[in-house]
This record gives C-alpha cells, sequence and structure tokens, in this order.
C-alpha cells in the first residue's frame, strides 16, 4: 500500500489507564486505506482495549482517536455506522438461526427487513455457510462462528473492519480459509481491515503492515522489511547451511566473507543425530548484512565438502516476537 | 404520546404476524404492510425501517415468548388462577358472609377477587405472591447472559445507543407482563362470569381493571429489580438469587423488623394525642417502604369498596361518626394515588441505579 493513501484510522497519543494500570500507554498509529493492518502483541498488551477506544466502547484517559475523520470518542454514533466490529469469542444469539443473526445485527442498522434477508442470504453464501443459514447457531462449530461474525461484520457495508483476535481456537485448515477470505474480502470490496492477533505466522500471511504491541507501547511498526531494520541488532539475512564434513576452516573462511556477521553451529536434533553418525551434515547458521548465498555455495563445493542444504531464512517475526514478547506473557489484561 | 402508541401497535402487529406466519415470510408481510406509513426518520427510503430501539424490543419480546421459562411461569400463574376461581366460586355458592355491612350484594363480583373457601387463597394473595416471582424471573439474566454469551459487545459495537440496549430490555418485559397480566384478569372475569352468572358494574370493572393496572407496575418494579441485579452480577445464578432474597426479605423479614423497630421506639407514656401520632405516622412510613405492602394496600383498597381510610389511627369520633358505606371509585382511586406515585417512583429509582451502573461499565466480551 502506498503511504500517499487517505489515512481511515488515526490514533494520536492515546493513553488508557485503569488506576494506576497503564494499558495503553501514548500510542500513535495510522492505518491507511485499503490495506491490511495487523495488530501483534501477546495477551494483555492493550490491543482489545485501543480497539474499544477506536469504536468509542472506553474512554480513552487523554490522547485522540479518529477513525473515517470521525472522533470516535465524542461521535461514537457515527463511527460505529461506518466501522464493523468483531469482537474476540465473538457471541450469537444460540437459539436463533444464522440467517436471524443477520437480520437482527441488519436491522439494528436501519436496514429495512427485506434487504435485510437479502443481504443476509448473499453474505452467507460469500462465507461459506449457506447450507447451515437456518440452523440454530448452537450447533455451530468454532470455525463457523467465526465466519459467521465475518458476515455479522460485513452485513452493514462498513467501510472499516476491526476483527480481534479473528484466528483464535480454529484448526490450522479453518485459519487459513479464514484469512484467504478475509484478504479477498479486503481485496474486492476495498476494505480497510485491522485485525489483532498473537499468532505471528498468521499475521505474516496477509497483512500489508503490522505493529508490534508490547505492554501497551507500539515498539515497532511496518512491514517485515521495516520490523527488521527498525529493530536494533537485527541482521537482514541469514542462511541455513548443511554440509559435510564441516571443517573449522570452512567455518573461518565463510566467516571472512564480506558482510558475514556470524556463523553459529547448530546443535543437531536428537532423532537425526541418532540415526546419521559421524557422517551427518552439520546444520550452519550464518547472519550477515547483505545476500551471500551464492558465495558461501561456491566456497562449500570449492572445499571439497558436499552441500546438501543451503535455505535462506528470512529474519521472521518468530525472533522479534521472542525478543521482545518474552516475559510479558505474566502481564495478564485487566478486568 | 399517540406516535408511540402508534409504533407500540405496530410492533405488536410485527410480532404476532411473525409468530403466526414463520420467520421469512412474516417479516416481509409486516414490512409491507408498515410500508406506507410516514417516517421522518428513514424518508427516502422505500422500505420503513424500525429504529434499533424497536427491534431490540421486538426482538426480547419474541425472544422471552419463546423461552421454557416464560411457558413454565405461565403454566404455574394460570394454574394458581384457576385454583383461586374455584375457590372463590365454591365459597361464594356456599354464601360466605360477603362484604360486611348492607353492601353484601353491591359487590358481589368483586369478591370473585378476594373470597376463597379457605382450601386455596384467593386470587389478590395469588397475584401478589407470584407478581415479584415473574418480575425477577424474567429479568434476572437480562444483561449478564448476553455479556457472558459474547452478544453484548456485538450489539453494542452496532449504532445502537447503550441506554437503549438497558431500555428495550425494561420495555420488552414490562410489555409481556401487562400482556399477562391483564390477560389472566380478564379470563378470571370471564370464568366468574360464566360460572356465577353475575355480571360486573361498570364500577366493578374500572376498580379491576386499575387492579391489574397497580400489578402491572409492581411487577415492573421486580422486573426493574432484577435487570439491576443482572447489570451487577456478572453470574446469572447471583443475579437470580440476589433477586428472590429480596423478595423474601420484603415478604418474610420486613414487617418483622418494623415490628423490632416499632416497640423499640414506642413512646413510653405517652403524654399528647401529638405524640402518639407521629409515632404511628412514622411506623406507617416504615411499612410503607416496601413495596409489597404498597401493592397489598392499593390493591385491597380497590378490591374492598367499604375501606374508607388506610390511616390505622383513627380517633373515636371519627370511627364512631363515619358513615358505613362503600366508597365511589373516585374515592377509592384517590385513596390509592400515592401508593401508585410511590410504586413508580420507586421503579424509576432502581431503573436510574441500574441505568448508572451499566453506563460506567465497561462493554468487553466475556471476561
Amino acid at each position: 500500500m502506498s503511504q500517499t493513501a487517505e489515512p481511515v484510522i488515526v490514533l494520536k497519543n492515546l493513553v488508557k489507564q485503569y488506576g494506576d494500570f497503564t494499558a495503553v500507554d501514548s500510542l500513535s498509529l495510522v492505518v491507511y486505506k485499503g490495506e491490511i493492518f495487523g495488530l501483534l502483541g501477546p495477551n494483555g498488551a492493550g490491543k482489545t482495549t485501543t480497539i474499544l477506544m477506536m469504536l468509542g466502547l472506553t474512554e480513552p484517559t487523554s490522547g485522540e482517536v479518529r477513525v473515517c475523520g470521525i472522533n470516535s470518542t465524542r461521535n461514537p454514533m457515527q463511527v460505529k455506522r461506518k466501522v464493523g466490529y468483531m469482537p474476540d469469542d465473538v457471541g450469537f444469539y444460540e437459539d436463533r438461526t444464522a440467517l436471524d443473526n443477520l437480520i437482527y445485527t441488519a436491522r439494528l442498522n436501519r436496514i429495512p427487513p427485506k434487504e435485510a434477508e437479502a443481504r443476509a442470504r448473499e453474505l452467507l453464501e460469500r462465507v461459506g455457510l449457506a447450507a447451515a443459514a437456518d440452523k440454530r447457531v448452537g450447533t455451530f462449530s468454532r470455525g463457523m462462528r467465526q465466519r459467521l461474525g465475518l458476515a455479522d461484520v460485513l452485513i452493514k457495508r462498513p467501510e472499516v473492519i476491526i476483527l480481534d483476535e479473528p484466528t483464535l481456537g480454529i484448526d490450522p485448515e479453518g485459519v487459513r480459509e479464514l484469512l484467504a477470505l478475509i484478504r479477498d474480502l479486503s481485496r474486492k470490496e476495498k476494505l480497510t481491515v485491522l485485525l489483532s492477533s498473537h499468532h505471528l505466522h498468521q499475521v505474516q500471511q496477509i497483512c500489508d503492515r503490522v505493529g508490534l504491541f508490547v505492554r501497551g507501547r507500539l515498539i515497532a511498526c511496518g512491514n517485515i522489511d521495516d520490523l527488521s531494520s527498525q529493530l536494533e541488532g537485527a541482521p537482514a539475512h541469514r542462511l541455513e547451511l548443511e554440509a559435510a564434513p564441516v571443517s573449522e576452516a570452512l567455518i573461518s573462511q565463510i566467516s571472512g566473507l564480506e558482510g558475514v556477521l556470524s556463523v553459529e553451529r547448530k546443535e543437531p536434533d536428537r532423532l537425526a543425530a541418532a540415526v546419521g553418525g559421524d557422517a551427518a551434515p552439520v546444520t550452519l547458521i550464518v547472519s550477515s548484512n547483505s545476500d551471500v548465498t551464492a558465495e558461501i555455495a561456491r566456497l562449500v563445493t570449492a572445499s571439497g565438502s558436499s552441500l546438501y542444504g543451503l535455505r535462506p531464512h528470512r529474519y521472521g517475526l518468530d525472533d522479534i516476537y521472542h525478543r521482545y514478547f518474552e516475559g510479558s506473557e505474566t502481564h495478564e489484561r485487566v478486568g | 404520546m399517540s406516535a408511540w402508541a402508534e409504533k407500540l401497535r405496530e410492533l405488536m402487529r410485527g410480532v404476532f404476524r411473525r409468530q403466526a406466519g414463520g420467520a421469512g415470510g412474516g417479516e416481509s408481510a409486516a414490512a409491507r404492510e408498515t410500508g406506507p406509513a410516514a417516517d421522518s426518520e428513514s424518508a427516502g427510503a422505500s422500505e420503513r425501517a424500525l429504529s434499533p430501539f424497536w427491534v431490540m424490543v421486538q426482538k426480547e419480546f419474541g425472544d422471552h415468548v419463546r423461552s421454557w421459562r416464560f411457558i413454565i411461569l405461565l403454566a404455574i400463574i394460570t394454574l394458581a388462577c384457576i385454583g383461586s376461581i374455584y375457590a372463590a366460586v365454591t365459597a361464594l355458592r356456599e354464601g360466605v358472609p360477603l362484604l360486611s355491612g348492607d353492601a353484601e350484594n353491591e359487590y358481589l363480583f368483586l369478591s370473585m377477587f378476594t373470597v376463597s373457601d379457605g382450601t386455596l387463597p384467593n386470587f389478590l394473595t395469588f397475584l401478589s405472591f407470584l407478581a415479584p416471582l415473574i418480575g425477577v424471573a424474567l429479568g434476572f439474566d437480562a444483561v449478564n447472559a448476553e455479556r457472558n454469551k459474547g452478544t453484548l459487545s456485538r450489539v453494542l459495537s452496532q449504532p445502537v445507543y447503550r441506554d437503549d440496549f438497558l431500555n428495550a430490555k425494561f420495555v420488552a418485559g414490562l410489555l409481556l407482563i401487562a400482556v399477562v397480566i391483564f390477560s389472566l384478569g380478564f379470563l378470571v372475569m370471564g370464568m366468574g362470569l360464566l360460572t356465577i352468572g353475575y355480571p360486573p358494574t361498570p364500577e366493578e370493572f374500572f376498580r379491576i381493571l386499575l387492579v391489574l393496572f397497580i400489578t402491572t407496575v409492581y411487577v415492573g418494579l421486580w422486573l426493574n429489580l432484577s435487570i439491576f441485579f443482572s447489570v451487577r452480577f456478572r453470574q446469572a445464578a447471583t443475579s437470580a438469587l440476589a433477586g428472590i432474597a429480596v423478595w423474601i426479605f420484603f415478604l418474610v423479614f420486613y414487617d418483622m423488623i418494623v415490628n423490632l423497630i416499632g416497640t423499640a421506639l414506642a413512646p413510653v407514656n405517652a403524654v399528647s394525642i401529638k405524640e402518639v401520632q407521629s409515632y404511628a405516622n412514622l411506623i406507617m412510613f416504615l411499612t410503607r417502604i416496601s413495596p409489597a405492602e404498597l401493592f397489598r394496600e392499593a390493591a385491597s383498597t380497590l378490591l374492598f369498596p367499604d375501606v374508607r381510610t388506610l390511616n390505622p389511627f383513627v380517633t373515636q369520633d371519627q370511627a364512631y361518626l363515619a358513615i358505613s358505606a362503600p366508597l365511589s371509585f373516585g374515592q377509592s382511586t384517590l385513596l390509592v394515588w400515592p401508593h401508585i406515585v410511590a410504586l413508580i417512583a420507586e421503579t424509576a429509582l432502581v431503573f436510574a441505579a441500574s441505568y448508572v451502573l451499566f453506563m460506567r461499565q465497561e462493554i468487553r466480551s466475556r471476561h
């Protein structure tokens, strides 16, 4: 997404305190039109609180929230007309059918009954629940509920959708389908999507940009490359090299290449070690500033060792996540 | 006011049509029918869209009517009703001494509601006993169930005012209560008419209508109280228990406590009439804080036209000189007017409390 696009969600120095506890600490963030933004952080980081403030369901202690140019704290009704929100662990009226639930939401948005039903059926078709339209929601599985939640969010034809932990508690296949659906919807309808998650891999798959959110603070924001460069000390490239035999000379040769920062020997997996014995390939992890894949391959073959594998390993969110989130899991959210 | 009545009528039409015609067809039929009605809110739209408040009321009403809870309640109340009519009719046949004095035959129809052959309590007693139960049963999980199911945050993230949510809960419950109370009242009247074959005078009819109205207000008070508890307590069971505890408190213990205070405060050697009078007033005030007492006094004054005063402190002269004759409907109403106002005021007070509490609460899903 180009950064010149029109900003849709603007947070300025947002603070939310519960007594002494600061849930959100001077947060500033801009989400542009048409992008999928991932709010990434561990439990208790303040993601849900931030989302509630965007909708005007919670008042910020200080700072400003603007959604579609409207102040959420002052005019929550206007914001709620334009924003679809799916809470984490979305709930439905269990003894009503999926269709009834959607029609109810539509009618709360002043959509006339006839049109509400037409829209509801169309959306159920779209999220793949057409066959279950007249079944009670009580009988739905977790994945079906999340998809119904998505339909529920879309029925008012919003400009922005906010999904709080949309993938929580669904099986991997369900997650894949749901994310594909979200991406598809966002592209076709030009929707701005903000989703929160603590599953970094899922966020990585579909988000244009992510924000890392820890203990109420936004510590980094941007796409994966931006994040890597923003996080101090993080090398841009990493390689996993499997070769046998590996001599100390080879290691020092690799270390001598221009741009290489470090070479580490990865401890073999127990399983692999038991099978391979001495001749088993050794895995080396090479971190570097620039792309040195080709040079390393040449070096290994020139030294007479056999090359078993060479995988470029992007410095992933995983590592970033671990570095920043370790230890913060103990801070459970209040309320 | 008339606009409001119009909306109400439309709402009821929609509800009944939907029940009669099944989900899909009923909806569109209602829409077609309400289509031509002018609506300032959605002018320009070809179809009429109800305001979110009435959509919520409609849904709540539907939920109540379909719920097992309501069916069970209705069964209990209907049984109580039929039982009390049976007891009343048996008593009337056996010729129980009716209302005192010369009024014997004048208010035969009213006594349908107040006499009994002793096997079962009369209609009024049943009503005053069961009314709080209906209120508590309809409201105890109004807010906390939605919160626990995760629907509260979903509904409130729609363009809906937060107070409308609470109001809708109350209005839907009150509507349902009004329907139940009035239909039961008419049921008793109808069955009485059939069995004793003695038609009511218009005055008797109005008295009964007013009693039914007061009952609705009284149940509304309990409904509100239970909604208050449902806002306060996260667990539906706790809130139900709190409601029942208050009910039992006023039913059983309140009188006892007032008696205790009364004995403690009683003037030892009364010197002046003034002293005795102020003491009597204080005790009366304390007793009348209880909504149960307010309801009992109001209903029985209306159903026994020969109750001339509710003041327990009557001088000998007053008692001696008073003419022993029943009061007219207007005079009885005047006598209980403060009670009605007090009941409504207590309802408003409880509603305000739950309102304030609800507006201050965080809307989070489930946690």
